[in-house]
């Protein structure tokens, strides 16, 4: 029992996880760069949702929206103003925008609201749902159904919608997608708004479990998320999902049963060993060159 | 060519599958030590394939390549120059940011040795050594004629040099069969007469086999002794330049129906 | 190779102009800060940059190895740096009775640097079968791995010899007995060994061991690698043993400098080597140009002293920072703003 109950605290994290790794994986599938300020956009969002739901007390879904419409906007604007003239650059330069981007973010952060941490206000009730001897936490549940409905509405927009497909065409060969008449500028514009949209759901998941609201808040799930996506295979959104579900899982178990202090470096061990079986992660492909 | 001598070079009912696509079948090739031989065919025949295979870049499907008497099973691409295969590309792979007698120099990686300790404390092997890799580099320069553009990064280079430095290079790893994959592609009839010239005196001086992928008819017929011609995979036929010409199988693969 | 027109005709020569440009501002460098230090005209906040500084060099240069000539993206260099600090900061606290400060120091700083490359070449085996973004965040992995392992790590020393262990505190110390590295606390009561002119020698070493690994045969080998892998292996060039020299050369110089670092502070916890210190070297190497030794000199002295500089502005310093890394990616990367700050610069000349 104990088992199962750890078993679903993982999943709730690794639903957390991977949130944030769809934002990294479908920047990295359209415009092929590492967005290491991913994390630090977390931060933002959280930072918003408890202004909107502390000191103006909004409700908890106009809190969250205006927390996502926050979020998509910073995300654009990050994407316009740093990364979009770098188009043509190497992908080193890109990271180190992004480096730039982070430390702007957190420091930023620092200045307008202090070092100091702020208490994230409860959003759903401690109770519990009893299965026989199971109980899993509410909180737990709406992570986890939060996930669910997520990867739901993002499969589908990408599978069945006009713009989905044309996000495709993108990822896999941007100048054809040009030819074709697609709007690429405006795709990759279209995916950090919806990748920094759900690093806002992530963040009002994230503070609801772990309720203390600090500038460096975004840059431990970040990386964490960022090597979930790299687990599942940088670029595949289904990966995402399996990467963050697995990393939730490896975390909290290697918590439970091995080592507290350890359990970051079972995490990365982990992921090391899956990259060397699997060089392009669980659901990547690999691509050769031609000779 | 003398029947009698054992091959360089001998290939016997190679194959590749790729997925369920076969790119080459059956093929059997023999090169002579000091020959010049052409492999023609129309595009998509598999004449890169070919060389891939010969260089390890692809693991055969079938059959056996057996290469100065050894059979060549299981080596990897590094082996196989080391054994003395060297090649060029059809799509030009250069050190770009290096120069051009650097480009040459690299290629003394496994000819002149000297250990990263006496490079780091420069003891007196590095500079020995480093003489005498300067030394042939130079000499490969002048033969390709690229002398002038030594110092220039062979990114830079015009087209045509940047080719004639993949076979400077190529010969650098001091080769017992230089394999070209279109050495005089997107050169004009002038710079292909130069290049023909070229390589007959590298062949010459330096004694080795010649195996060449070409277009350019002018220079196959001119420089090749034997031509083998492949289409879809297979063998479509072989013999001197002039029995080619007059292949009726040949003419039709080439000009269709 | 001008061996015969002597040490002189061989730094003028050209081929070595980069190499002569270095040791020349590291020595002026050096000569000034000496002469200003003695003068009593250097701020005590700036004579404690002094070491540290000299460390991020010697790092930054071997990082440049890895990311600039071999190419590839290295996020663990400061997982490396902690190796390095750590068992430097050992080797001199089990010595301290025995040996006096600088032949202690230089012994640290050789072990330090011999065991870094060692677990740099046990990292490399697995790390270097990927390529690209993979091997980045491999790195990455590995540098919080190493990172999390020695905040767990627990080293003490007493008459009855050396106790090591791992997540478990609890060790009985006979009278006297002293923890070397005491877990999430690091390492405590350190002697502080490190001097200025000992981080000195270390970068011109960092530099000669660089300069003279690229002008080689090596050099070229690991540069082609870089340049087209499957040309490279064409000719006979064996990719896994060249990525390994650069890797493994880069780890040793930051093993070096981590155990310089290690023995500047009597104080020293493991997390100071997290990845954002791996990020803040490789944005050195970055922005000083990949492959450019000079740069890297220049870019990791600016880049260190900007915050320290920026201090007068208080709270607004790493912001400031932040846009200026931002505005230089901008300008050094992006055609259209490369070209209007060329225009600019023909206007005022």
């Amino acid at each position: 029992m104990r088992f199962l109950s750890n078993l679903v605290t993982g999943l709730g994290l690794g639903s957390v996880y991977a949130i944030i790794a769809l934002g990294y994986t479908m920047v990295y599938g359209i415009a092929k760069m590492l967005n290491f300020a991913h994390g630090d956009v977390i931060m933002v969002g959280a930072y918003i949702a408890f202004f909107a739901l502390n000191r103006f007390s909004l409700p908890l879904i106009p809190g969250i929206l205006v927390a996502v419409l926050g979020c998509t906007v910073l995300g654009v604007v990050i994407e316009r103003l740093a990364y979009k003239p770098l188009r043509q650059a190497s992908s080193l330069a890109v990271l180190i925008t992004a480096i730039g981007v982070s430390y702007f973010l957190q420091n930023g952060a620092q200045l307008l609201w202090s070092a100091s941490p702020k208490m994230f206000p409860a959003i759903i009730s401690s109770g519990a749902l009893k299965i026989g001897n199971l109980s899993i936490a509410y909180l737990t549940l709406v992570t986890i159904a939060t996930c669910i409905v997520v990867m739901i509405c993002l499969t589908l927009f990408i599978n069945r919608t006009k713009t989905g497909s044309a996000m495709r065409a993108c990822s896999e060969d941007k100048d054809a997608a040009r030819l074709m008449g697609i709007n690429v500028n405006g795709i990759i514009s279209l995916t950090f708004a919806i990748g920094s949209g759900l690093a806002a759901v992530a963040a009002v998941l994230l503070c609801a479990n772990y309720p203390t609201v600090t500038p460096t808040l975004g840059s431990m799930p970040g990386i964490k998320a960022f090597t979930a996506a790299v687990f599942g295979g940088i670029g595949s959104i289904p990966g995402a999902l399996l990467g963050g579900l697995l990393l939730g899982i490896i975390e909290i178990l290697s918590k439970a049963y091995i080592s507290t202090q350890l359990s970051d470096v079972i995490v990365f061990g982990v992921l090391i060993v899956i990259l060397l079986v699997k060089p392009a992660g669980l659901l990547g492909k690999k691509i050769n060159e031609k000779v | 060519m003398n029947t009698n001598e054992t091959p360089i070079l001998e290939v016997k009912e190679l194959g590749i599958d790729f997925g369920g696509l076969t790119a080459v079948n059956d093929l059997d090739l023999a090169i002579y030590n000091k020959e010049i031989v052409g492999l023609i065919g129309p595009n998509g025949a598999g004449k890169t394939t070919v060389f891939n295979l010969l260089t390890k870049v692809y693991k055969p499907t079938r059959g056996t390549i057996f290469f100065d008497g050894k059979d060549t099973a299981g080596k990897t691409v590094v082996d196989i120059n080391k054994a003395g295969i060297a090649r060029t590309f059809q799509n030009i792979r250069l050190f770009n940011n290096l120069t051009v007698l650097d480009n040459v120099k690299t290629a003394y990686h496994n000819n002149i040795r000297y250990s990263p300790v006496e490079a780091v404390f420069r003891l007196p092997g590095y500079y020995a050594k480093e003489r005498e890799i300067e030394g042939k580099s130079r000499e490969l320069l002048e033969i390709m004629e690229l002398g002038d553009f030594a110092d220039v990064t062979a990114g830079n280079l015009p087209y045509g040099a940047q080719r004639r430095l993949e076979i400077a290079r190529a010969m650098a790893t001091e080769p017992k069969l230089l394999l070209l994959d279109e050495p005089a592609a997107g050169m004009n009839p002038q710079e292909t007469d130069d290049l023909m010239r070229m390589i007959r005196f590298v062949r010459d001086h330096f004694e080795i086999a010649v195996l060449l992928i070409e277009h350019d008819m002018q220079l196959v017929m001119g420089i090749c002794e034997r031509i083998y011609v492949l289409n879809y995979g297979m063998l479509l036929a072989q013999g001197l330049p002039a029995e080619i010409q007059a292949n009726p199988e040949v003419i039709k693969a080439y000009l269709g129906d | 190779m001008k061996n015969s027109k002597g040490i002189f005709g061989y730094l003028l020569d050209s081929r070595h102009r980069s190499r002569t440009i270095s040791y020349t501002m590291v020595i002026a460098a050096y000569i000034i800060l000496e002469v200003l230090l003695h003068s009593g005209s250097l701020s005590n906040l700036f004579q404690g940059l002094l070491v540290p500084a000299t460390c991020y060099l010697v790092a930054a240069i071997g990082l440049n190895l890895n990311v600039g000539v071999s190419g590839e993206l290295n996020l663990g260099q400061a997982g490396f740096m902690a190796v390095g600090a750590f068992s430097g900061v050992c080797v001199s606290g089990l010595l301290a009775g025995t040996l006096p400060a600088i032949p202690r120091l230089i012994l640290a700083i050789i072990v330090g640097m011999l065991l870094t490359a060692g677990v740099g070449f046990l990292i490399g085996i697995p790390v270097l079968k990927l390529q690209g973004d993979y091997l980045a965040i491999v790195t990455l992995a590995f540098g919080q791995i190493v990172m999390n392992l020695i905040m767990n790590l627990y080293v003490a020393f007493d008459s009855t010899g050396i106790k090591v262990s791992f997540v478990e505190s609890r060790f009985d110390l006979e009278p006297g007995g002293k923890f070397l590295i005491n877990g999430p606390m690091g390492a405590t009561g350190t002697e502080r060994i490190a001097t200025f002119t000992a981080g000195t020698i270390l970068v011109l070493f960092a530099l000669v061991v660089v300069y003279n690994l690229i002008y080689s045969r090596n050099g070229r080998a690991i540069m082609a690698a870089r340049d087209n892998r499957i040309a490279a292996e064409s000719i006979g060039i064996n990719i896994a043993n060249t990525k390994m020299m650069a890797f493994v050369i880069s780890a040793a110089l930051a093993g070096a400098a981590g155990a310089l670092y290690g023995l500047n502070y009597s104080t020293m916890v493991a997390s100071k080597f997290d990845y954002n210190t791996s990020i803040l070297i490789l944005v050195y190497v970055v922005l000083g140009g990949l492959g450019n030794i000079n740069g890297t000199l220049i870019s990791t002295v600016v880049l260190f002293l900007l915050p320290q500089l920026l201090r007068g502005l208080q709270d607004y310093r790493m912001l400031i920072y932040a846009v200026i890394l931002i505005v230089i990616m901008l300008v050094t990367n992006n055609n259209v703003l490369k070209t209007k700050m060329g225009s600019l610069r023909r206007k005022k000349a």
